[in-house]
């Protein structure tokens, strides 16, 4: 339980990861990373299918990533109308990829492939939790 | 170069906007055609095989109701599912009934009616598709991601939104010669480059319209198609891969790798390389789908894809057409038939029998149809 509050419309809530949002709550975002063989995973998974092995340990995704690739969207599917538009993004942090939103403070035109970005734990209304990234 | 296995059969309904029938009557205007053509009827057939993406049924488990409405019954059947490239992943099954010797004529009908649910609502459940736990909740779309893969494409190799619509240019062409298409209209490149953007850098006419529509094809033991068929059209090679659904785990966006997979294995399987394919129909989604496909086939080199298009080389008397029946962009995407309606539409351009859109002299052509964005990825050769 708890990782509804990571989820929007039609959602799994039950996962053994669940943990991601209590990091998320103390404003980290972390992914795993499997004990024996050191792959670093995101999004987070319980589980490594290179060992068969199911031993990880969180590790936070910090410091500063490059933008990857983006699109403004402006349409937005049944549940997310009122949000659009808004930039959608890959970034990459030190190889470790994250798939999430741009900050609305950073405009479409200022956005570019491969600028750097900071990944930051956001509250939404409703209580709901999520990251974004950002320029500052 | 095996020849095991033929498609000795195939139909297709008109793809419109909404459908005024039901999902089985909409089988049937596909089986009809292809059991006509082939010449068959019901007993002859072994087994079928019924293709859709389940988000847009109303109905669970369609494979046997359709498969009654046909008149297969008992035959055994059997529903596959890999989204938008669902009756591809078929014929691959159905490749391996037959070689396995279980049966020696299989049906594989593709089918969808995407008009059940609200254009919104098919979006949304399009979103679904992707993965719902890492993705989905930050409101994503068909659109966006293959936009993430114009945008990374544009910014390794410089190509450009007018180089993609050059493509939307060729498809609208062609559909206008289909009387089986959705979007019959000729299109400007002003109407194209201006139109509203949907996920920068994709605007309305990169994208494919929503479709209802079925495919049919009838595959064939070597034994049966000699024996019932005067034009057999061969099914030389076989891939199909997949990529990570999530993006995440994409090495490049700037193409497909389970195309590139895909097409490895079927170039192969067939003792074949690019520049033997004489006609090709691509799974062109967005305008941006169908330049990767350029480049992850080999027809050109990786990020050479726009001088294919600029200098007309994709369309017929070009060094290889490509979607030259309008392709999704203007036939109509019906996710479920989209796959079959390539299939049948090169099985035409083999047996000589295109019409207007016929490529003088068509000896092999070659499908390529990717599920999800860039999710599932099959590529067929077939020869004459
Ligand atoms: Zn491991």
């Amino acid at each position: 339980m708890g990782f509804e509050k990571f989820g929007h419309i039609s959602f799994t809530s039950q996962t053994k990861v669940a943990d991601f949002v209590d990091y998320l709550e103390k404003g980290e975002v972390r992914g795993t990373q499997c004990v024996s063989c050191k792959r670093t995973f995101f999004p987070p998974r319980a589980d490594c299918a290179w060992c068969l092995a199911s031993e990880v340990e969180w590790v936070a995704v910090e410091g500063e990533g490059k933008l990857v690739s983006f699109t403004k969207a402006n349409y937005a599917p049944t549940g997310f109308e009122a949000d659009a538009p808004y930039i959608l993004a890959l970034a990459d942090f030190n190889g470790v990829r994250v798939f999430g939103r741009l900050s609305n403070d950073v405009p479409e035109k200022d956005t570019k492939v491969g600028m750097p970005v900071k990944i930051k734990p956001i509250s939404l209304p409703g209580g709901q939790l999520s990251y974004e990234f950002r320029t500052t | 170069m095996p020849n095991d296995v033929a498609i000795i059969g195939v139909g297709q309904s008109s793809f419109v906007r909404n459908y005024e029938g039901s999902i089985r009557e909409l089988s049937f205007e596909a089986y009809k055609e292809a059991m006509l053509d082939a010449g068959l009827s019901n007993e002859d057939i072994g087994a079928s095989i019924i293709c859709s993406a389940p988000e847009y049924d109303k109905q669970r488990s369609p494979a046997a109701l359709v498969a009654e409405y046909l008149g297969l019954i008992p035959q055994p059947t059997f529903y596959v599912e890999t989204v938008c490239s669902s009756s591809t992943t078929g014929i691959r099954v159905g490749y391996s009934l037959i070689k396995s010797g279980l049966h020696d004529l299989v049906v594989v009908l593709g089918f969808q009616k995407m008009s059940e649910i609200s254009s919104a609502d098919s979006q949304e459940r399009m979103g679904r598709g992707a993965d719902i736990m890492w993705e989905s909740p930050f409101g994503t779309m068909m659109p966006a991601y293959y936009a993430l893969h114009a945008r990374a494409h544009f910014d390794r190799y410089g190509s450009t939104e007018k180089d993609l619509a050059l493509i939307r240019l060729k498809a609208a062409k062609y559909g206008k010669l289909n009387e089986k298409a959705v979007f019959r209209k000729d299109l400007e490149l002003d109407q194209v480059l201006n139109a509203d953007p949907i996920a920068t850098p994709l605007k309305r006419f990169d994208c494919c319209a929503n479709a209802d529509g079925s495919s049919c094809l009838i595959l064939a033991s070597a034994e049966k198609a000699k024996e019932l068929s005067k034009k057999p059209v061969w099914i030389k090679g076989l891939g199909s891969a997949i990529a990570s659904q999530t993006m995440t785990g994409r090495e490049t966006l700037d193409g497909l790798s389970c195309a590139r997979e895909a097409a490895k294995e079927a170039y192969n399987m067939a003792g074949m390389t690019p520049q033997d394919i004489d006609v090709a129909e691509v799974h062109d989604c967005f305008t941006i789908a169908e330049m990767m496909a350029y480049e992850n086939l080999g027809f050109a080199e990786p990020g050479k894809g726009p001088e294919l298009i600029k200098e007309g080389e994709t369309y017929i008397g070009g060094k290889i057409p490509v979607n030259v029946d309008g392709g999704l962009l203007s036939k109509g995407h019906p996710i479920g038939a989209t796959g079959g309606s390539q299939v049948r539409t090169i099985v035409l351009q083999l047996r000589d029998e295109a019409g207007d859109i016929q490529v003088p002299g068509a000896e092999t052509g070659l499908v390529h149809n990717i599920g999800g964005v860039g999710i599932y990825g099959n590529v067929i050769i077939m020869g004459r």
